[in-house]
């Protein structure tokens, strides 16, 4: 089926989210829309999938026009789409989920169960898709529940599939499968509209590219244009993909945990005898597939989940034991892996989130009262300082973007004094540009002397900011490497291939020799 | 313009908004936010409205001389017509005198020969009786609603406004009998006990939680219970808290000294109590807005991950803040023992905790919200018995009109559909009752 966007407009009272856009998707393409947060890539698609009407323009398949008064409507015509929020529901196995509001039944009303799990399987077939029809969604990792999200679109015969930013919940190894089987749709003549900031898997996936930015498209490139001008394009200026540093001058540890071993409540041991330091001026890259324990050692360094054994010290402060007011006291910055859930608080204004864990300070604070006067100040001076793009400093944190509101975090824990810097997963979700401020922020504070450490999935963040890696794999860091090492090596650490011969392996910068041995003889498998 | 460097644009704006917002932000603009928002003004009002409407046509339907009335529509239809609207109407009009205002009372002022004879007489205080009978029914609801509302505020359902009032009660009442003050110290003894006594029960929730995770609900609604037959048993056994030689389960009234005074003198019931509610109300709004230790109440009470990561300490605040909700339940109670009923039976708790609930939500679970939420329904019960007494109509006419009203605040969408309203975008009436339990 042909699909073709005319001169779509959409406002959102004075905003224009999206300026008379053309979009022409042909049969069989995957046709990346590629555009930063707020470039109204979802806006246009909400349109398309009957979520929203436009004010002006028209949607035509196969040269009709149609109109969607709802997402019934759109599905109807043969339109998926596979939001970035899945819309499953946990406690239901795979088929009641992909029959849910289109059951099949039999006389009397019953469920044709049978048939509907017959359909589910051979979909999932057709397309490798690999699900079970009678898998609880809640019991899957968020890759398989992406393939629910996408048979639910096929099962209801859509042959135009939107995808909404599917890569950004899903880990490397994910994002390939993820791949594989949009290429098998493609090849049965499903189009694919795939929505992605990131440039990367744009060029790697799609047949063509429609660069969005303000809500206007500013240009189509075929997959071989180069990442710079993709990101240019995006962003509408020049970026810089990596932020240039200069080589590190770590001085004296600051941070030096040993032996750290976290368990969750049932026992099960997901930090397991980490040990690693973190000098003055350097930053220490934690590698590693998600999953493998570096929530849990990001959350135990910030005294959020309880320290099963070993030791933490900052400056040679023991902080084992402390709490996480206590250590932000002690000189701790902590940016947190999940923004709006640990790092906001949503319907607090802009200006108090940059207090939040600085509110009964002075100056914020005399007493128990609250100084309004200097809260206001302080947000003034940040939004100003870390270009916070915000209406007003009043308004809701949740009305920002994600770059934005990162830039809230960033600008609340950089303001308060510290010698340690623990960032993770710091640009998850964001756009390139937004990326490219965090990036250079963190290498800033790198040169003014904190201990950095940063925890991230995303391979080309490690090796753009650290000057030390560490790789992390069930719990345990299974090499140290310099920043020079080639990504297979890394990749092979990262799915716990060990430290065969453990010490330096021949670092070539000025880094100090990093405490690797103490990672490997753990205590006991 | 599309370059991100060079736009100072949208930062400077944001500065200059940043400091004119926070200076503008005075009381005024707590008032305005505290009940005017959006669309909800015009929303509250047609709520109101419907359910006088429902309430009049049930009031109408439901009067036998009415019944009768259409019974002989045949024969004489505006005569059905003219019994059901004058019905429906009379019992406002009763309704409205006994809780505001009295034209009646007012042309009697009139008669009177001089004002000196007139305040002698009480002419005068009769025609302040409904109003200060209103605040009389309200206090002890502003002051169990706000019991309701500070919790709510920092993310916790207290349905143990009850529990904590009655034990309020029960310590104030201990105090204003058993033991023997000065004049203006007993009453203050009676009333920070009756906030101490409130407040071991709220407390006992919030350490539960904080200790053992036991979820406020479950334990404030067995605690109501626990409080209730504790409070019979109290006044069953002579020995205990039940009044010398008395057979029926009531305790000795207390003394003349622990009374709360009147504000008007001895003809008009409204006393110091309505002032404590109405400094508690103003308190509330101040720790919640103006103290770090509401800033750490709201946010827990928006996002407790996020407020654990900035190092606030949920679990002392959980205590906390069930401590001073208790205490304010207790309040409630110290004030209708000393401001109105002087002695405790088994039966002096009322409704009022279950009615806090719904004055909490009413209110939006904001300070003058409950205090405006807690006057309506004060106003409602001053004005049901002169309603009865005038024109037949139950008192349980108050009660449908309270459930009218509130069914149709928690489902703003039925207001809308009804009045062919658009919907607004997000937040407004109904957000506060539709997060549920768990928001």
């Amino acid at each position: 089926m042909e699909l073709e966007l005319k001169g779509i407009t959409k406002r959102f009272g004075s905003l224009v989210a999206n300026d008379r856009i053309d979009l022409s998707v042909a049969p069989g393409q995957v046709h990346a829309l590629l555009g930063e947060n707020g470039a109204g890539k979802t806006t246009l698609m909400n349109v398309l999938y009957g979520l929203l009407q436009p004010d002006e323009g028209e949607i035509l398949l196969d040269n009709k026009a149609v109109r969607f008064g709802s997402p019934k409507d759109a599905i109807a015509a043969g339109i998926g789409m596979v939001h970035q929020h899945f819309m499953l529901v946990p406690v239901f196995t795979v088929t009641e989920n992909v029959t849910l509001g289109i059951e099949e039944t039999r006389r009397l009303g019953l469920l044709d169960r049978r048939r509907a799990r017959r359909d589910v399987r051979d979909l999932s077939r057709r397309y490798g898709l690999d699900v079970d029809p009678d898998a609880l969604v809640e019991d899957l990792p968020v890759g398989i529940q992406q393939r629910v999200e996408i048979v639910k679109a096929l099962v209801r015969e859509a042959s135009v599939l939107i995808l909404d930013e599917p890569t950004a919940v899903l880990t490397p190894a994910e994002t390939e499968d993820l791949f594989r089987i949009i290429k098998q749709l493609k090849d049965a003549g499903t189009s694919i509209v795939f929505i992605s900031h990131k440039l990367k898997e744009v060029q790697a996936i799609a047949d063509t590219i429609t660069v969005l930015r303000r809500g206007a498209v500013v240009g189509e490139r075929p997959p071989s244009a180069t990442e710079d001008e993709l990101a240019s394009l995006m962003v509408g200026r020049n970026v810089q993909l990596r932020v240039t540093k200069e080589a590190a001058k770590p001085g004296d540890v600051v941070l030096d945990v040993s032996d750290l071993t976290v368990a969750d409540q049932v026992g099960r041991v997901l930090v397991n005898g980490l040990s690693f330091q973190v000098r003055a001026g350097e930053i220490l890259g934690m590698a590693g597939v998600q999953g493998n324990g570096q929530t849990e050692l990001c959350e135990a360094l910030m005294g959020l989940q309880p320290t099963a054994a070993g030791r933490v010290t900052l400056d040679g402060v023991d902080l084992t034991r402390a709490t996480p007011a206590q250590r932000l006291r002690a000189g701790l910055a902590y940016v947190p892996e999940d923004r709006q859930e640990d790092g906001l608080i949503g319907s607090f204004s802009v200006a108090d989130n940059m207090v939040l864990d600085q509110y009964n300070r002075p100056p914020f604070a005399s007493g128990i009262n609250l100084n309004l006067g200097a809260i206001a100040a302080n947000a003034a001076e940040r939004v100003q300082e870390f270009d916070v793009r915000t209406t007003s400093a009043q308004a809701p944190v949740s009305t920002l973007s994600g770059g934005n509101q990162q830039k809230v975090i960033l600008a609340r824990e950089l303001a308060h004094e510290h010698k340690v810097l623990v960032a993770s997963q710091p640009t998850r979700g964001l756009d390139v540009g937004s990326i490219e401020f965090v990036h250079r922020r963190i290498v800033e504070q790198r040169d003014k002397g904190v201990a950095v450490l940063i925890v991230s999935a995303e391979l080309d963040e490690i090796y753009a900011l650290a000057d030390r890696i560490a790789v992390m794999y069930e719990g345990r860091i299974t090499g140290f490497r310099p920043p020079t090492v080639p990504a297979e090596e890394l990749g092979l650490l990262m799915a716990g291939g060990t430290d065969e011969a453990p010490g330096t392996p021949g670092s070539p910068g000025p880094e100090p020799s990093p405490s690797a041995p103490t990672a490997i003889p753990g205590a006991g498998q | 313009m599309s370059d991100q460097v060079s736009s100072p644009g949208p930062a400077a704006a944001g500065k200059k908004e940043a400091e004119q917002g926070r200076t503008g932000a005075g009381l005024g603009r707590a008032f305005r936010d505290s009940i005017v928002e959006g669309h909800t003004v015009t929303i509250l009002i047609l709520v109101f409205f419907t359910a006088f409407v429902i309430g009049g046509l049930l009031n109408a339907f439901t009067n036998t001389a009415v019944l009768h009335a259409w019974g002989n529509f045949f024969s004489a239809p505006g005569h059905a017509i003219a019994a059901a609207w004058d019905t429906a109407v009379g019992a406002y009009v009763e309704l409205f005198e006994g809780s505001i205002f009295n034209p009646h009372t007012v042309a009697a002022l009139f008669q009177q020969a001089s004002i000196a004879t007139a305040i002698h007489d009480g002419y005068l205080s009769a025609v302040f009786a409904p109003l200060s009978e209103t605040c009389v029914q309200a206090t002890p609801l502003i002051l169990a609603g706000l019991a309701v509302a500070l919790p709510y505020q920092a993310g916790l359902f207290n349905i143990g406004a009850q529990s904590q009032l009655i034990g309020g009660m029960i310590v104030a009442t201990y105090l204003g009998y058993g033991v023997s003050l000065p004049l203006v110290v007993h009453a203050v003894v009676c009333v920070i006990g009756g906030f101490v006594g409130g407040a071991a029960l709220g407390g006992l929730v919030g350490e539960l939680k904080a200790r053992t995770g036991a979820h406020e609900v479950i334990t404030t609604i067995m605690l109501n219970y626990i409080m209730l037959y504790f409070l019979t048993y109290l006044l069953s056994f002579g020995y205990l808290m039940q009044a010398p030689h008395a057979t029926n389960p009531v305790s000795p009234a207390i003394v003349g000294n622990a009374h709360l005074p009147h504000l008007f003198g001895p003809s008009l019931r409204i006393n110091v109590g309505f002032l404590i509610a109405l400094a508690c109300a103003a308190g509330m709004w101040w720790l919640l807005n103006r103290t770090t230790t509401g800033f750490e109440f709201r946010s827990i009470g928006k996002n407790p991950s996020a407020a654990r990561v900035a190092g606030m300490n949920v679990e002392r605040s959980w205590v906390l803040v069930m401590l001073i909700a208790g205490g304010l339940a207790g309040l409630s109670g110290a004030a209708v023992i000393q401001g109105t009923d002087f002695t405790l039976n088994f039966q002096s708790y009322g409704t009022y905790g279950l009615d806090a609930i719904t004055v909490a939500l009413l209110g939006f679970g904001r300070p003058l919200g409950v205090v405006l939420a807690g006057l309506l329904f004060g106003a409602l019960r001053a004005g049901a018995p002169l309603m009865q007494a005038a024109t037949g109509t139950p008192v349980s006419m108050v009660d449908v009109l309270e459930a009218v009203i509130v069914l149709l605040i928690a489902a703003p969408a039925l207001i809308r559909a009804i009045y062919r309203l658009r919907a607004t975008r997000g937040g407004g009436v109904g957000e506060v009752m539709s997060k549920g339990w768990n928001a």
